[in-house]
């Protein structure tokens, strides 16, 4: 006696082969998908327009100026302004940030991985590290412009890119401790058993395996501490740089920063006689900024692709 | 010394274990700068907060202002801390209205739907965004978003505005959003995706019924870590907002607002002395604020992170 009927059983072979080859349209998978889809291009669009819209904002000013927009000083004419002070600052700050926090961060991330104990003491450093890197940038404004600024004016001579530079520092600590703990977590740990085992001390054993090993995360969170370090304004707000001329650049005296010309020029009005305006200034040192930080990002990114890649062959 | 190992000899040269012993301290110094920051940070936002409390002579009242048109008027001593905090969260909302869906859907379209070459070149873009500063978001904000998406749609009187301020932060946090939601998707096992399609569950089920939910406490960690990025956000709200340091409450997401972050930035640009009285002493006030707002939540965030690692 036939159970399944000689019609049935071709709807359901049909059915089977639909799926196999995907012919079957299951309408909620596609919507699904086309869903996505329409979130992921407009994130991308995103992208695209800003990217676009700085870039055609900024060839007019590059064009009028040329390599002059780089080595000139700050001027009172949006078509004859340079970034030169703005420069000057950013690369303080982003010598500070590998003087300071990386040998610092690296530092803490090496103790916490390789020396200190699993207990409550390591655990409340991790959590607080961990806090750190949410606390929002102009909160470590607060705390540059009291300790750098003010306590350490001996030193800092108050609102300088000296204080820039470490209250940036103080704020990418998190990330380059957290990058490097992550890095040196995947070093294998027979690595280190073999160091110990030919009696390497701990230090040695870090020194010449762990932190060898490690060297590519480690460089990635380097890298992505300077490009964020380079793109923040709002603790330079706090700590008091400034916003108009700036004749001489100097250590010890008045500083600024590119975040810092692309805030006060995007708030000043254009003439609107069709010339060079403060929007297409600011948008020039936004493609500068951009392209720093961008170039960070992406060697950051390809060093952390390089590295897994490395480590899955492992 | 019959030719057999004391237990001294295992343990090495002591010059050597003497520098072991130097590094560590070294090392766990730096480690110890941390406690020393967050300890610094409490300490600064505290002193301020007392030092603006003694000011208005403890007088919690000027905190609320009651008069008929109130808001944040720092420069005539008028601190309506429901100001800041409406423009915060109006603008904090904004932004997840556009972070959740683009980030969400990024997020489990890189995980459940793209071919791994799409996602190879699809997730750097990601990256590169995240990495993009803030300064000029908020150059996008006033020379884009305002004139070529909300004043054509809504045309509000001012073209700085919380709409437009807090899409911009939305931009800003889109990819946070869907980098911390894609590692959760990809931390939930393909045993169990596996499952479902053996049981004969097409796509859209698996990912909506089965991916989706296992992956629930990281997504949710994701909201909050993004709320607490986008309450943080400084630069964005300081440029599109469309108040230079004080203004009325309002509640119309087309009227020009200030967050809390604003009134701090504005607060200590001003003025050039240090400690101008309450004015500029209000800054720590509403630091510490801010400071307790955000640690919350990433708090509250980062248990959820911890809870998608234990589980998988």
């Amino acid at each position: 006696m036939a159970i399944v009927t000689d019609s049935q059983r071709s709807v359901t072979r049909s059915e089977v082969h639909q799926a196999i080859t995907r012919q079957n349209k299951h309408i909620p998978t596609i919507a699904l998908g086309v869903a996505l889809l329409v979130a992921v291009s407009f994130t991308l669009l995103t992208l695209f327009a800003l990217l676009a819209r700085i870039i055609t904002q900024a060839i007019p000013a590059l064009t009028e100026k040329g390599s002059g927009f780089l080595t000139d000083t700050i001027g009172s004419e949006a078509s004859k302004v340079g970034i030169w002070p703005g420069l000057f600052g950013s690369f303080g700050i982003g010598l500070g940030v590998l003087v300071i926090a990386v040998p610092l961060g690296v530092g803490a991330a090496i103790y916490l991985e390789e020396y200190a104990k699993k207990n409550a003491m390591t655990r409340f450093i991790i959590v607080n590290i961990r806090n750190l890197a949410g606390v929002p940038a102009v909160i470590y404004g607060v705390l540059g412009l009291i300790i750098f600024v003010g306590w350490l004016k001996p030193v800092t001579n108050g609102g300088t890119v000296i204080a820039a530079a470490l209250t940036l520092a103080i704020l990418v600590l998190p990330v380059v401790i957290i990058t490097s703990m992550e890095a040196i977590r995947a070093v294998p740990l027979g690595l280190r058993d073999a160091g110990y085992g030919i009696g390497a001390s701990r230090w040695e054993v870090t020194r010449d395996h762990v932190i060898p090993y490690a060297m590519p995360g480690i460089l990635t969170g380097t890298v992505l501490a300077l490009a964020r370090a380079l793109g923040e304004a709002a603790p330079l707000i706090m700590i008091g740089a400034i916003t108009g001329l700036l004749p001489e650049t100097s250590l010890s005296g008045k500083f600024t920063a590119i975040p810092m010309l692309i805030y006060s020029w995007s708030g000043r009005p254009d003439s609107g006689d069709g010339g060079v305006g403060w929007s297409n200034a600011a948008a020039a040192a936004g493609l500068v900024l951009l392209v720093l930080v961008l170039a960070f990002n992406v060697v950051g990114i390809l060093l952390r692709n390089h590295f897994e890649a490395k480590r899955v062959g492992t | 010394m019959n030719g057999l190992l004391a237990v001294a000899d295992l343990r090495g040269d002591p010059r050597r274990r003497a520098h072991d012993r130097r590094m560590r301290r070294l090392l766990g110094g730096s480690a110890l700068v941390t406690i020393v920051v967050s300890a610094l940070i409490l300490f600064v936002l505290a002193r301020g907060t007392l030092d603006f409390l003694r000011s208005v002579g403890w007088d919690f009242g000027i905190l609320r202002d009651s008069s008929k048109a109130p808001g944040w008027f720092p420069r005539r001593e008028r601190f309506d801390l429901l100001t800041i905090f409406a423009g915060s969260v109006i603008m904090g909302m904004i932004a997840m209205l556009v972070a959740v869906p683009l980030g969400l859907g990024t997020a489990v379209y890189l995980s459940e739907f793209a071919p791994s070459k799409v996602r190879k070149i699809l997730k750097p873009i990601v990256e590169v965004l995240a990495g993009i500063p803030s300064v000029i978001v908020g150059y996008f904000a006033l020379k884009f978003i305002a004139p070529n998406i909300v004043n054509p749609i809504f045309s509000p009187d001012q073209p700085r505005n919380m709409l437009v301020s807090g899409l911009a932060i939305g931009v800003l946090v889109v990819p946070i959003m869907a980098s911390i939601s894609e590692d959760a998707l990809r931390a939930v096992p393909s045993s169990l995706r596996e499952a479902s399609y053996g049981i004969g569950a097409r796509k859209s089920t698996t990912t909506i019924r089965v991916v989706l939910p296992a992956a629930v406490s990281g997504i949710v960690a994701a909201f909050i870590i993004a709320t607490s990025r986008a309450i943080g956000e400084t630069m964005v709200a300081a440029m599109a907002g469309g108040r230079d340091g004080s203004g009325p409450r309002t509640l119309n997401p087309l009227e020009p607002g200030l967050t809390m972050t604003a009134a701090m930035t504005n607060a200590a640009g001003g003025t050039d002395q240090v400690n101008a009285g309450a004015p500029f002493q209000v800054l720590f006030f509403v630091g510490l604020l801010l400071f307790m707002m955000t640690m919350t939540l990433n708090v509250i965030g980062d248990r959820f992170v911890q809870r998608v690692r234990q589980q998988y």
